[in-house]
């Protein structure tokens, strides 16, 4: 048990350090990083937890595409990034405090509901050998969440779609190459024959 | 020296606080409040991991992954809108994005 309280306290130290220095990092490149290692140290908390698929998943998807893909926008917009920094200083007094008072009220209310709520004097769950995590998740999502699965198919979908036509960007003058045009040439449209008297030349 | 529900929450707890911060701080980079609109997400999701495993019930590492996939769909068209708005205007100053202003 001591293993996994210092398994624990590792993790959640480098999740919100690493989170916090996601907002404080001067170069936006640095927050990515931090971002991903924020992530990759919540998947560690999820390992604890007994949510394995879900670890690997968050590791999967959000260091592998997201934030890769942050990585890719922030390197390719050419932004001073310096002058985005201006009025950093001043709203932190306001946003600190504001921040302060929530961060209390969120642990009192976790205290409270850790103490007396429906999960109280739980232990967490283990899963044994003959139902592992993902056959549990497995079991619930394609049967009762199957709509809801499909549901979040669809809404991955309208998003690449969106983000596809939403980048999407139509030069006018670019030349491509257009077979059925090309096939569809006939020789009228393309061959005049033209008498030149002697002497004259062709006008346009 | 054990670990309870109480000690996840907090991490959450912070992780969320310290999201929020973020979108305050850095009111003019829309990056770093992508990346802050993410942290958020994910103090929501440690606490639908933390609270499953210890309600023993499945329902709520679910509902993760549906929180997962609409975070990466709102980053991508997120980002799909900043280059967008970078390649219109130039610069992603959020504070003069009022070209919409009638």
């Amino acid at each position: 048990m001591t293993l996994m309280a210092i398994a624990f306290y590792i993790m959640a130290l480098i999740t919100v350090a690493a989170g916090f220095l996601v907002i404080t990092a001067k170069n936006p490149v640095h927050s990515v990083l931090f971002l991903i290692l924020a992530f990759f140290s919540a998947a560690g908390l999820f390992v604890l937890l007994g949510a394995e698929f879900l670890a690997m998943l968050l590791v999967v998807v959000y260091v592998g595409a997201v934030a890769v893909l942050f990585l890719f926008v922030v390197m390719m917009l050419d932004v001073d990034f310096s002058k985005l920094r201006q009025g950093f200083a001043n709203y932190l007094p306001i946003g600190g405090v504001v921040a302060l008072l929530l961060m209390t009220e969120l642990i009192m209310i976790s205290f409270a509901v850790a103490d007396r709520g429906a999960a109280a004097g739980n232990e967490p769950q283990a899963f044994t050998a003959d139902a592992t995590n993902i056959e549990t998740i497995g079991r619930v999502l394609y049967t009762d969440y199957v709509y809801l699965f499909q549901a979040a198919g669809f809404v991955l979908l309208v998003a690449m779609i969106g983000a596809i036509v939403l980048t999407l960007k139509h030069r006018t003058n670019v030349k491509r190459q257009d077979i059925s045009k090309q096939v569809g040439r006939q020789r009228k449209n393309a061959v005049a024959i033209v008498k030149v008297k002697t002497g004259e030349g062709i006008k346009e | 020296m054990t670990i309870g529900l109480a000690h996840y929450l907090t991490v959450s707890a912070i992780l969320f606080t310290i999201g929020v911060l973020g979108i305050f701080v850095n009111r003019r980079n829309v990056i770093i409040i992508l990346m802050s609109i993410e942290l958020i997400l994910l103090a929501v999701n440690i606490n639908f991991v933390a609270f499953s495993s210890y309600l023993h019930n499945v329902q709520g590492q679910i509902m993760a992954m549906f929180v997962l996939t609409v975070a990466a769909a709102e980053a991508a068209v997120g980002l799909a809108i900043l280059v967008t708005f970078f390649r219109n205007r130039g610069d992603i100053e959020v504070d003069d994005a009022s070209m919409m202003k009638g």
